[in-house]
């Protein structure tokens, strides 16, 4: 019965699914799995412990968190805010844009922007909101419609240009992984083939917000 | 000194900053569980600091000593205090643009040192992360004091997500020992021959969506699905390991964009603007979600091999 094995699979598909305590159910994976296969408590445990140790590189992220609460406490999101609200005379869409380019760069550079609740709430959807209700009235639906874009497209922005940055954790979490399977990627590497994928995430959504002015400039 | 003793050194300084963390978890009378948490990055600490010196097995038991304290809700954030606005406000009216440069160079230095040193890429961040705090530090004349504040508030707001993503690549490890990867190919490959690279990236790219939608968490269906398909249906084939995994990331990432249980990006917004429909985020979402699913595919196919 190999198939005993693939209990850690199980564990964690059921327990992210059921929303169980993320850590315990990741170490119960680990544990589980190592017993299922035969191993000694002793020897499972050794194992953890130096899977442990050598994926320390992914944790390397941490070291920027001093810096990065430094120009925080010193007002970095503010500035941010203070430059983003200076664009003006914008469809929706466009502003959509604007801010979907700021958060892929930014995103590069390893910048968070807590994006929903610094940006997307108390800016982005109040200032397309006002640029797309110009020629009418917006009506609830619309309304709607234009918040659940303004969140969308910080998602777009964040997800898919957040492995530029080389020391994210999720292409720390990449590198580690592939070298514990067996292959040596660097983080380099894996920044380079993530940028395809951001150019053409900012093209296609690009063109997608751009379609989104239509409903507001049609004349009922 | 070699790269490795030098990184040696950035993770005793991970170590040390996770040790503020658990000094000021400690003293955070207001927190219920300050006792589990200050614990939580006390262990961190010391497995950064000094783990080089313990045996694996003793790692291995802590590791399970904080599981049990997350299992029993004994790790928590705490009352953090919050960035002042005023002063925030005040300083970024002076500084302006000037508060992004930190991180500019953080990530140009980064680059720098891992494609033109032998020192590699982990080196660089440690050395850039270094060097972009101590310029942080001028621009916004900053002390010491403001400086470990800053830090201990960074390192307790990320709480247990930010040992999430280290365990999972652990997982991996195990994984591997176990030959889990080897029983879940064989398994596929009764039903998709192995070999055909096309069929092998589609695979692994669909794999990566749907089992991020089921579990909301793309990191975690990355370490597993990676072990599974990844390796053995599109690398042990000739692909490339870098381009399946920055890739496969963000096909997985698509399936995010599609999930309800990734409640952070597409139930927080519904909450925050108050939204009348709890899935127009998600309806947002999709089809560019699909899209770019679709195109990664061929990305990959195109890329890999």
């Amino acid at each position: 019965m190999e198939y005993i094995r693939l209990i850690g699979i199980i564990i964690i598909i059921l327990g992210f699914a059921f929303k169980l305590d993320t850590i315990a159910v990741v170490v119960a994976a680990a544990l589980a799995t190592g017993l299922a296969s035969g191993m000694s408590i002793n020897h499972v445990l050794t194992i953890i412990g130096k899977g442990f140790m050598d994926n320390r590189m992914v944790s390397l992220f941490f070291l920027t968190l001093p810096m990065i609460g430094v120009v925080e406490s010193h007002g970095m999101k503010q500035a941010a805010v203070n430059g983003i609200s200076k664009i003006k005379n914008l469809s929706a869409g466009k502003i959509f844009n604007i801010y979907l380019a700021i958060r892929e760069i930014t995103d590069a550079f390893g910048i968070a922007l807590s994006g929903q609740v610094q940006f997307i709430r108390p800016l982005i959807n109040p200032m397309a909101q006002a640029a797309a209700s110009i020629k009418q009235p917006l009506t609830e639906k619309q309304i709607d419609l234009i918040k659940g874009r303004a969140a969308a497209t910080d998602n777009f922005g964040n997800f898919f240009a957040q492995n530029l940055f080389i020391a994210s954790s999720g292409v720390l979490l990449m590198a580690s992984t592939m070298k514990s399977l067996g292959h040596n990627v660097s983080p380099a590497n894996i920044v380079l083939y993530s940028i395809p994928v951001a150019v053409i995430t900012f093209i296609i959504v690009g063109y997608y917000n751009i379609r989104f002015d239509k409903q507001f400039n049609s004349d009922k | 000194m070699n790269v490795n003793n030098i990184l040696e050194l950035f993770y005793v300084l991970i170590g040390i900053i996770m040790i503020f963390a658990s000094i000021e978890s400690f003293r955070d009378k207001e927190n219920s569980a300050c006792i589990g948490t200050g614990l939580f990055w006390l262990i961190l600490g010391l497995i950064f600091a000094v783990g080089k010196y313990l045996p694996n097995f003793v790692i291995g038991l802590l590791i399970i000593l904080i599981g049990i304290l997350s299992l029993m809700k004994q790790i928590k954030v705490g009352k953090i205090k919050e960035v002042n606005k005023k002063l925030a406000e005040k300083s970024a009216k002076r500084l302006g643009g000037w508060l992004f440069f930190p991180s500019i160079i953080l990530a140009i230095l980064s680059i720098l040192i891992s494609e033109f040193t032998k020192l590699g890429g982990q080196v660089g961040i440690g050395i850039a992360s270094v060097v972009a705090l101590i310029i942080a530090m001028i621009i916004s004349k900053a002390d010491v004091k403001t400086t470990y504040h800053d830090s201990e508030r960074m390192v307790r707001s990320v709480g247990t997500a930010g040992i999430l993503p280290q365990l999972l690549a652990t997982l991996g490890v195990i994984f591997t020992a176990s030959g889990v990867g080897d029983i879940t190919s064989k398994t596929i490959s009764g039903i998709f021959p192995v070999g055909n690279h096309l069929l092998g990236v589609v695979l692994y790219c669909v794999a990566m969506a749907i089992f991020t939608m089921i579990m909301g968490n793309a990191f975690a269906a990355f370490a597993v699905i990676t072990a599974g398909i990844g390796v053995p249906f599109i690398v042990a084939q000739g692909g490339n390991p870098a381009v399946v995994a920055a890739i496969g990331m963000t096909a997985g990432y698509c399936g995010t964009l599609m999930t309800p249980m990734a409640a952070n990006f597409n139930s927080l917004p519904v909450a925050l603007m108050e939204m009348k429909d709890n899935l127009g985020v998600i309806k947002q979402q999709v089809p560019v979600a699909l899209t770019l699913l679709v195109i990664q595919i061929i990305l990959m196919y195109v890329l890999a091999f």
